[in-house]
């Protein structure tokens, strides 16, 4: 028996959660001799209240949106992708092969083949240990792990060797061509003549990671892929009983979990980067993990977990420039969050729960 | 130290002899908003044989962990020997003379019988002392009571029904006198629960209190003196067992009138729509589980298996839904079926008109965690009544066909937004049955259709199975009640070790004879 109503349990849970990460960093502020009112201000200010901060939030969110998504499919079928860093780094490298092998004449085009490109490597990356779990029973948490290492490797080599541009000290690929430049927002509201989003890098990815949330949630929720995915995450002797394969799922679920990370590169090297670089994906892979598990690995979710992590990114990186608050703190801010929301998350259930019990039997 | 200096043992000697052994007093208990047990009250005679019976979840397994220590009661007093007693652990039971045999055995699997029997109860630093002490008194006990068990057999190598009595030693090596079984003949053949009881009736005679939890009504007829009846937390009789009828347990248990006995007409077979030959199932440990079986079923029959569990029907059934690989032949309605291939699974069988209620419904009839309504086609959602469009599946049809089967079997609460966990154990079954039954199938594979159901329940889905049957399908039962076997069941075939030991009919046949089979005795060969 659901001891707590839905409502506590998708909203009020993460809030408290949420709220106690905060206040927890506040007390951390306060031990290193700063102001934590001054702090949240700033991490307003800048990520919230103009729309230049909210062309960086949005730009972050658009990221940790497609590594979420990522993370929260595996999770559908019971399958813990770590993976998102790896996957995200080989699709920035689909995208750069894709960009710089033609002259694309108008990026409507270019984005196309290079969703394709960046989906196809990601998914290829997952592919393997996927096979290799539902083949050989090596576990995908070792498996994807190792394959991140690799991933960055494959990068380097490819920087170094294939792709730096001759005469380069630089490991990094040669800037994409015109037409492949993606639309950012400001320049889509300059066409009104409106001034917005000056300078940040927020672009028409956004809106591929919101279709894609609203495609996930079809596939979870509406398919019959999502009901065996489902079914064989919440029991694999069931789905075996069903005649649902649990190989086909195994790697079905991986596959569409690293195309959504290998996605990320639309946003980070073809819409802002506009060239591969190395660590290209920064640590977005494994805040996807946070994401999906603020999450509830529910496509909204994951939105919503996104646009937090954008906000503590944004403001993180403000901090950093007006306060003599040290970056590395921003990073303890950022995992008190995951801790309080992903690890601690028993914590508050835990009392809620008999406070709730004790409510209904006096009602 | 010996065991009779351990603390907070009553003086028995002190104790008049007349008083109950075990005597509760409005013991109640609740778990969150659930009230496992109502102001229970009962007495137990010292030296008498006590039934406590009831439906799952009528609150025998919360009475018996009070008494246990494994739970503390809300309210209510617990008097043992006539004197009030705090149980708030098991150490404390056992200080008490209380021991209890549960129903899945804590043993030791690569431990001797001896070192299982001492442990936790060792003298001192060293084992020796205490493995000479307890070889000593499993030897007398042996003789006594027909205790006998290897002592240093290891656990691992014992039929079940020697590690049962293991447990009871382990109970009496701790000065146990009042001994609590529960559900203690599930694991056994019925020889082996005869034996069980002829221990228990040796138990009693010699001054031991025992109390019996159970579901099974001729069970308690048989070996009790009195007897409890428990319904929905609450005590709602106890009556000498003389003076009863199984009749009138049900019905105390049910709340209502039950059919025990199953109504139906003599079979009328048509032609064969199973035929098994030479079915040889090897599992992931490289043990073969099916030897060569060879079955047939016909049209309008149900073909009844019995068996203890763990003989190989469980995998016979599974190699027949598709859920594992195999060799030999099956066909259906003639036709070869794929055994290890790729349509070696539960999708093909099912479009080869092969429906099949599995032996464990949490584990693979159900998905807990989906509705009712996401249940209601499991395995079936492939097909294109539930399809809204070539990306999409049509939940409202599905919602619609849950309705209609709530209805029609009868599924309390007839909500299909619920989920699968928050039904009972018969509820769930039910979902199962009518998924299954409303396939239309030319074969239905049944498998233990009702365990942990509760009477009521048990009634209805014997009905169905009756009228499928009567509809002209194949039904295949396996059951490890032979109750079940006898009264379902047009033809019996009993399994031990992988293979046939021969074919019965129930009306030519006794429980006694197949028995006998399901131990691997061939009575007539």
């Amino acid at each position: 028996m659901d001891v707590l109503p839905k409502w506590a349990d998708v909203i009020l849970i993460p809030l408290i959660n949420l709220l106690l990460a905060f206040i927890i960093s506040a007390l951390v502020i306060l031990a290193i001799g700063e102001d934590p009112v001054f702090a949240l201000k700033t991490m307003i200010q800048g990520s919230l209240m103009s729309t230049y901060g909210w062309g960086y939030t949005l730009y972050y969110a658009t990221n940790f949106m497609f590594t979420g998504l990522a993370v929260a499919v595996a999770f559908h079928a019971r399958l813990f992708n770590i993976g998102g860093e790896g996957q995200a780094t080989l699709g920035g490298l689909g995208v750069a092969l894709i960009c710089l092998s033609i002259p694309w004449p108008h990026w409507t085009i270019a984005i196309i083949a290079a969703m394709i490109g960046a989906a196809a490597f990601g998914a290829i990356w997952a592919a393997v240990p996927a096979y290799l779990q539902a083949r050989r029973g090596s576990h995908i948490v070792i498996t994807t792990i190792m394959f991140n290492y690799i991933a960055f490797s494959v990068l380097n080599y490819m920087l170094v060797n294939v792709l730096r541009p001759p005469g380069s000290q630089d490991p990094a690929s040669a800037r994409f061509p015109e037409g492949t430049n993606l639309p950012t927002f400001q320049e889509f509201f300059a066409q009104f003549g409106i001034t917005a989003f000056r300078g940040a890098p927020v672009n028409v990815s956004f809106l591929l990671a919101v279709a894609a949330c609203i495609l996930v949630w079809l596939l979870i929720w509406r398919t019959r892929l999502g009901y065996e995915i489902r079914a064989f995450g919440h029991s694999e002797s069931a789905a075996v009983y069903a005649g649902i394969s649990p190989f086909r799922i195994t790697v079905i679920a991986m596959i569409i979990s690293g195309a959504l990370a290998g996605m990320m590169a639309i946003n980070n090297v073809m819409g802002e980067a506009e060239r591969l670089v190395l660590n290209s994906v920064e640590g977005a892979g494994f805040i996807g993990i946070a994401v999906a598990l603020m999450g509830r690995s529910h496509p909204f979710g994951v939105f919503l977990a996104a646009l937090l992590f954008g906000f503590l990114f944004q403001g993180g990186a403000e901090l950093g420039l007006w306060t003599n608050i040290p970056v590395q703190l921003i990073i303890v801010i950022q995992a008190l969050v995951i801790l309080f929301t992903g690890a601690l998350d028993n914590m508050v259930r835990m009392p809620l729960e008999r406070l709730f019990l004790r409510f209904r039997r006096v009602g | 130290m010996t065991p009779e200096s351990q603390t907070g043992r009553p003086d028995r000697a002190a104790l008049s002899a007349s008083a109950p052994a075990i005597e509760l007093k409005g013991i109640s208990k609740a778990f969150g908003p659930v009230q496992a047990n109502k102001d229970i009250s009962i007495s137990v005679k010292r030296g008498s044989i006590h039934g406590i019976i009831g439906e799952n979840g009528a609150g025998k397994s919360t009475l018996m962990s009070i008494l246990y220590g494994f739970y503390k009661a809300d309210t209510g007093q617990i008097l043992i020997g006539g004197q009030e007693t705090e149980i708030p652990d098991s150490q404390a039971a056992i200080a008490a003379g209380i021991g209890m045999v549960f129903q899945h055995f804590k043993l030791v699997e690569n431990f001797t019988v001896l070192e299982n029997v001492i442990l936790g109860a060792e003298d001192g630093a060293m084992l020796q002392p205490s493995i000479a002490k307890a070889r000593e008194l499993l030897t007398q006990l042996a003789q006594e009571y027909e205790l006998n068990v290897d002592p240093d057999a290891l656990i691992e190598n014992l039929s079940v029904g020697h590690q049962q009595r293991v447990e009871i030693l382990k109970a009496l090596y701790r000065q146990a006198d009042i001994l609590i079984l529960d559900e203690p003949t599930g694991v056994l053949t019925p020889a082996e629960a005869d034996h069980l009881f002829r221990i228990l009736r040796g138990l009693r005679d010699e001054g031991k209190t025992i109390v019996l939890i159970t579901h099974k009504l001729r069970e308690i007829m048989d070996v009790t003196d009195t007897v409890s009846v428990m319904r929905r937390g609450e005590m709602v009789a106890t009556v000498n067992t003389d003076e009863t009828s199984p009749e009138e347990l049900a019905e105390l248990m049910v709340g209502r009138k039950v059919l025990l006995r199953v109504d139906k007409a003599p079979a009328q077979p048509g032609d064969s729509v199973l035929e098994i030959a030479d079915l040889r199932v090897t599992d992931e440990k490289g043990v073969d589980r099916v030897k060569g079986v060879s079955l047939n079923v016909r049209a309008g029959e149900i073909l009844g298996i019995a068996g203890v569990a763990g003989n190989g029907q469980s995998e016979l059934m599974q190699v027949l839904g598709g859920m594992r690989t195999g060799s030999g032949t099956i066909r259906v309605n003639g036709a070869p079926i794929d055994l290890s291939g790729a349509r070696a699974n539960g999708q093909a069988r099912r479009e080869l008109g092969i429906a099949h209620v599995p032996e464990d419904r949490q584990r693979e009839g159900l998905i807990m965690e989906y509705f009712a309504w996401e249940n209601v086609a499991f395995g079936y959602h492939h097909q294109e009544k539930y399809q809204r469009n070539r990306w999409l599946m049509d939940n409202r049809a599905l919602r619609a066909d849950t309705e209609a089967k709530m209805e029609k079997f009868d599924i309390r609460p007839p909500l299909p937004w619920t989920q699968a966990k928050s039904f009972s154990g018969g509820n769930q079954q039910k979902i199962v049955v009518a998924r299954e039954m409303e396939s239309d199938p030319d074969l239905l594979l049944v498998g233990q259709p009702t365990r942990g159901v509760d009477i009521g329940a048990i009634e209805f889905i014997h009905q169905q199975i009756v009228a499928l049957r009567d509809q002209g399908k194949a039904i295949l039962l396996v059951s490890v009640e032979l109750d079940e076997i006898m009264s379902l069941s047009d033809r019996i075939a009993v399994m031990f070790d992988g293979q046939i030991m021969g074919e019965r009919s129930p009306t030519e046949t006794n429980e006694k004879e197949l028995g006998l089979l399901m131990a691997g005795m061939t009575g007539d060969a």
